[in-house]
Parts: C-alpha cells; structure tokens; sequence
C-alpha cells in the first residue's frame, strides 16, 4: 500500500525507475549540492579568518550563500516547482537547527559556568551568616525536596482519583466538564497559582504569610492537570479484556481498579508523575511569592520562610552581595544543580516506563 | 457493546458498599478539580477586592487602578506578541522536520531534545537571557537602530545593556517553543496519510503535497498551538523579570532601555517588598492575568475540540 517509487530495490522497481528517468525534467546532478555546500563553507571561513568578521555573521552569511546559490541553480535546471520544494526543505531545516541553538548555547553555559562553582562546601553549606565567597546551596536543596514532595504528596491522589473517575466512571457534563478545565487548568499562569496560594492563606495566617506548605498547595495547582492528564492516558491504554475478565470472575468494580487496572497502569503512571514532578521543581514566581527567602536551613514546611532552589538562583541574582562575581557564580552553580535534578528525573522517568511497560501482550 | 456494558456496570456497581465508597472518592477528587479552579477566581477576587474600593493616592504611583494596570496589560501583551511572532513560524518550521523530513528513526529523538527545552526551568533561562542573549543583541540592536530606525518599532536609542523588550520577546519565544511545537507535531502526524500520498502519487514535490494535503487539515491546530504558546507566554514570569529593564511605560519603541512592564514580571518584582494596599493591588493586576489567560486557554481549547469540523475539504 505504501509502496514509494522512488525507494524500489527488486527487479521491477529498476524498471520503473528507468521509466521514471525518461519521463523526469533534468535534475540536478548528486554532487552539486555538496559541491555548494563546501562553496559555502569556503566563504563563510574566508570571512571569518581572512576578513576577521564575527563568527555567527559568518556562518549566517555562508548560510545564506548556500541557500541563495542552491536555489537559483535548482530553479534555472530543474524549474520552479523543484526549486520551491528545496527552498522549503532549507528553510524546514534551519528552523530546526535555528530552535535547537538557544538550548545548546544554555546547556553549555550552565555546565560551563556552574561545574567550577560545585565543591563540598557548596552542597553543605547553608547561605547563614555568609558575606562575599562561600555559600552554599544546602538550605535550598531541602527546601525544594520538601516543598517538592509536599506538592507531590498532595497532587498524586487527587490527580489519580480525577482519572480514575473521567477513564471509569465518567460520562456526561460533568466528565466533560472537567476533562476541558483540566486543559484550561494547565495554562494557569505559575505566579497566579503562587497569588492564589498566599491570598488561601492570607485568610487563615494573616497578611504577609509566608510558609512552605503554601508554596506545595500552588505548586499543586500546577501539578494536578499535569497528572490527571497522563494518568488518563495511561488508564485508557489498558486493555478492556482485562476489566471485563474481572468482572466476569464476579470482581466488584472498585477491587477490578485497584487490582488489576492500576497495577497494569502503574508504570506509565509513574513515568507520568515523574515528569510532573520535573515540571514543577523548576517553578520560581510562585515560591518566590509565597514561600519567600530565607538564609537559613528550614525543615518546618508549616512554619516560616523556606528556600528553594529556583528563588535561590533568582535571589543571587538580584540581590548580589559585593563583589557581584560570588552571587553570580553561586547562581550558575544552583542552576546546575536544578538542571542536573531535573535531567535525571526525565531520564528515571524514562527508565521506569521502558523497564516496567505495562505487559499487554496476554 | 460498550454501551451496554457501562449501563450494566453502573446499575450493579452501587449496590456494594466498597463500590459506593470508591465511586464517591474519585468523583469527589474530579469535583475538587472544579473547586480549585472556581477557588482561584474566588480568593483573587477576594483578596484583590480592596484595590478597586481604594482611592486614587493609595495605588502605588498615585494615578489610580486603572492607569496602574494598563501600561502593564500593554507590556504583558507587546511581549507575548513578540515571542508569537518569532516562535510560530519555528515551531511550524520544527515540527514539520521532525513529522516529515527528519528520517523515521531520528524523530523521536529530535521530539526529545525539543522536549528537553520545556524541561529547563525558566529562571535558568532568566540566567541566560541576563548573561548570555542580552550582551549579544547590543550589537545588531544598534544596527536596527541605524538602518531601521524610521520604522517606530527601531526609533532607539538603542539600549546599551540590551534589556529590552525585544530581548525579553526572544528569550519567551524560545520557552514556548516545545508547547507549540509539540502540539503542530502532533496535528501534522494526524493529517491522513492517503492525502499526502495521493498528491505524491500525482507527481507533487514533497512541498506541494504538504502545502496541498497536510496544511489545509492543520490549519486550525496551528491556530491553537499558537494560541496555546501564547498563554503561556503571557504568563511567563522569571525570564521577562530578569531579563527587562523596567519603567511602566506605553512604547512600541521595541529597542531602548525605556520598556514596558509585564504584570507577571511586576508581581514577581514587587510582591516581596510590598504590603498592606499594594499587595492587593498586585493581585488585582494578577486576577487580570488570570482572566486574560483563561480566555485565550479557553478560545485554543475550543479551537482544538472542534479540530474535525474545520480545515480539509474531506
């Protein structure tokens, strides 16, 4: 059915593809496209070492000599449709290598400023009673798992149990309902959710409260869609034949979820809640808000002010001690370690998912 | 089939206890989806009420609520237009790599980079943007204001640190890329592939057959991806409060040191050193956050929903 012509390998297809020649325009001959592309090069290296311009303005200027030269050649042999599809498969491509520069440019940046700042001290020490160098990120990393964890332990259940209910027992308005608010929900902008924490509890503690079980309860706001999303997924790839093999053996409906839907799911569900958990360990404005800062190690979520890692990175930043340089390299050193937690969260997520895929093969 | 059993399921179901009680729950938790969300709306208006009941003097820069928030409404969407701007083209331009010209086996690793740029939290990319992008762009800002300077956008003078709007318009387009990006990719792997190979089939080049067989279907998934990048680039806090240099003004001058503020970046900015009136005045200003966020949500949403009915003459 998908059968392409021009990839033939068998007899026949030699045949067609000897047709196809003599019905073909002219093309371009294989090599010509490389042969500009070293053209380019030339160019782009003899404007940057010969005539001593700015490396970028030199590979954009390769680019475009490349792109230009391709182009006209293609139009004035093979004709304007041919030379319309290879400006766009150019075109197509730089998009490509244009939106992966900024995220290689910041990956080497972090790692390349932050690696010089790690050391012993840095992940043992606290910021308490430290003017200019030294420091550490210590109060921070535990702020994070603990507000972190906080949001996860009250995101999970109530994302899950949301699924649960839209994938087994949901039909109507309000599934519906709640299926296209768990959308809308997921564009919540993060410092409204932080706004929506501190005016909840501004209510109960008074103004100017500033605690970590907040922060979790804003983070959750961001969380929850996020779950209930992947967790529906996952509910909806099991199999009807398990669920109604149960019932057939006279399982109650509840007993058939727990036992033999939710385990088949539970890897993709993890994979899930992982991500989740990488998506909001990042989130700055709201912690910034409610959570406040602080230089001080705090255990106590219920009480006071608790640092995280994103507001620490922010707060080195903005509030630098002097010299400026100990802020600004404890902040690429913080990023680092964020960056660093949130890459091995996706990669375990991505293990999970591959060592523990749900067995639908009966 | 389904039917059938659904309705059997649910008349038995209620009879046990167990069953009752685990129906309960998990419509309970589905409920408390709609609470929260109902709640937002709520403790924002609640706690934002004072500031429109204050007089004039008490909001900070003593013009009144609504000379307050509206040079920051403006910021909020000149930026987040900016970074439409830039990164809808992209991300067309990148998902139709990775669905149509990538080879098969590459693309999910390529769909796994692009990922990996949502994954970078936004006050890294604050870092960078401060850093890296902004010292970068002085150079080809004094350029714009040299050569382009007679468009009101270029008008400069071009700033000399770089913490523009623009700049902070780039670093927001680079964050909402992997959302729009992703949901292209998706539309574009949707389109039915007989088109596509039936246009093939008829001599197109590979452009044709996606402008003629995969673009018309998309179109409206396009339209939502955009709008969904763009809520999320109005909402974007850390990047714009690092990255802008800030005077609450009304400018398209997209190239001087005078920029406009956004509200996300505001609050962020002001909340920690605020009190009494004025933090009730930053809600406020993020109750109007919210509700410019849920309807542009809300229109990219339906847009999605009614993904069939539009596009391809079938």
């Amino acid at each position: 059915m998908t059968h392409r012509l021009t990839k033939g390998r068998g007899p026949d297809d030699l045949a067609i593809q000897a047709l196809e020649e003599q019905l073909r325009r002219p093309r371009l001959h294989r090599l010509v496209t490389p042969g500009i592309g070293l053209g380019a090069v030339l160019v782009a290296l003899v404007l940057y070492l010969g005539l001593g311009n700015g490396l970028a303005l030199s590979i954009i200027f390769g680019w475009l000599v490349f792109a230009v030269v391709l182009y006209v050649a293609s139009r004035l042999v093979e004709g304007s449709r041919k030379s319309t599809d290879r400006l766009a498969t150019i075109m197509v491509s730089t998009a490509f290598v244009v939106a992966l520069l900024p995220l290689a440019s910041l990956l080497w940046e972090v790692f390349s400023n932050g690696v010089p700042v790690i050391s012993s001290t840095f992940l043992t020490a606290s910021m308490r009673n430290v003017l200019g160098s030294g420091g550490g990120v210590y109060h921070a990393i535990w702020g994070t798992i603990l507000v972190t964890g906080m949001a996860a332990v009250l995101s999970v259940p109530v994302g899950l149990l949301t699924a649960i209910y839209l994938v087994e027992y949901g039909d109507g308005t309000m599934a519906k309902a709640i299926t296209f608010l768990v959308d809308v929900m997921t564009g919540i902008p993060s410092i409204v959710a932080g706004l929506f924490a501190y005016a909840l509890f501004a209510i109960f503690f008074g103004a100017g409260v500033r605690m970590g079980f907040a922060g979790s309860v804003a983070l959750s706001v961001l969380m929850i869609p996020l779950v209930v999303r992947s967790a529906e997924e996952m509910l909806k790839l099991v199999p009807r034949d398990l669920r109604e093999a149960s019932y057939a053996l006279g399982v109650p409906k509840w007993r058939t979820i727990t036992k033999v839907v939710l385990p088949t799911a539970v890897a993709g569900i993890v994979t899930g809640v992982t991500i989740a958990i990488a998506r909001v360990i990042g989130e700055t404005a709201p912690l910034l808000i409610i959570c406040g800062f602080t230089d001080s190690t705090n255990f106590n979520v219920f009480n006071g002010r608790i640092m995280t890692l994103p507001v620490y990175i922010y707060e080195e930043f903005k509030n630098p001690g002097f010299p400026p340089q100990f802020s600004t390299d404890r902040a690429w050193g913080a990023a680092l370690v964020l960056t660093v937690i949130i890459m091995v969260l996706s990669l375990a997520a991505r293990t999970v998912s591959r060592l523990f895929a749900p067995k639908t093969k009966a | 089939m389904t039917t059938t059993h659904t309705e059997r399921g649910s008349r038995h179901a209620p009879r046990r206890i167990g069953d009752r009680l685990f129906r309960g729950v998990a419509t309970s938790a589905g409920g408390l989806i709609l609470v929260t969300l109902a709640g937002v709306a709520i403790f924002l208006t609640y706690e934002g009420f004072p500031a429109f009941t204050a007089s004039r003097s008490q909001i900070p820069g003593g013009q009144g609520l609504a000379s307050y928030i509206g040079p920051l409404v403006f910021g909020t969407i000149l930026a987040a237009t900016l970074a439409l701007v830039i990164s809808t083209p992209l991300s067309v331009g990148v998902a139709l790599f990775i669905s149509h010209y990538a080879p098969r086996r590459l693309a999910w690793l390529l769909g796994y980079l692009v990922d990996l740029l949502a994954a970078v939290p936004s006050v890294v990319y604050g870092l960078w943007g401060i850093f890296l992008l902004s010292p970068k762009m002085v150079p080809i800002y004094a350029w714009l204001q040299a050569h382009l300077g007679f468009l009101p956008f270029f008008t400069g003078p071009a700033s000399v640190t770089g913490r523009t709007i623009l700049t902070a318009g780039i670093v927001l387009a680079i964050m909402i890329l992997p959302i729009s990006t992703s949901l292209c990719r998706e539309v574009f792997l949707q389109t039915p592939r007989l088109h596509e190979e039936a246009a093939l089939a008829l001599g197109a080049t590979r452009w044709e057959s996606i402008r003629l067989a995969v673009f018309p279907y998309a179109r409206s998934g396009i339209v939502s991806a955009a709008m969904l990048g763009l809520g999320r680039a109005l909402g974007e806090t850390m990047a714009v409060a690092m990255v802008l240099s800030v005077s609450n003004v009304v400018t398209f001058n997209l190239i001087s040191s005078v920029n406009p503020n956004t509200i996300a970046a505001n609050i962020a900015l002001s909340f920690p050193d605020s009190s009494g009136i004025a933090v009730n005045v930053l809600i406020a200003t993020g109750l109007v956050l919210f509700v410019i966020t849920f309807v542009v949500n809300f229109i990219a949403r339906a847009l999605v929903g009614s993904k069939g009915s539009s596009g391809a003459v079938t």
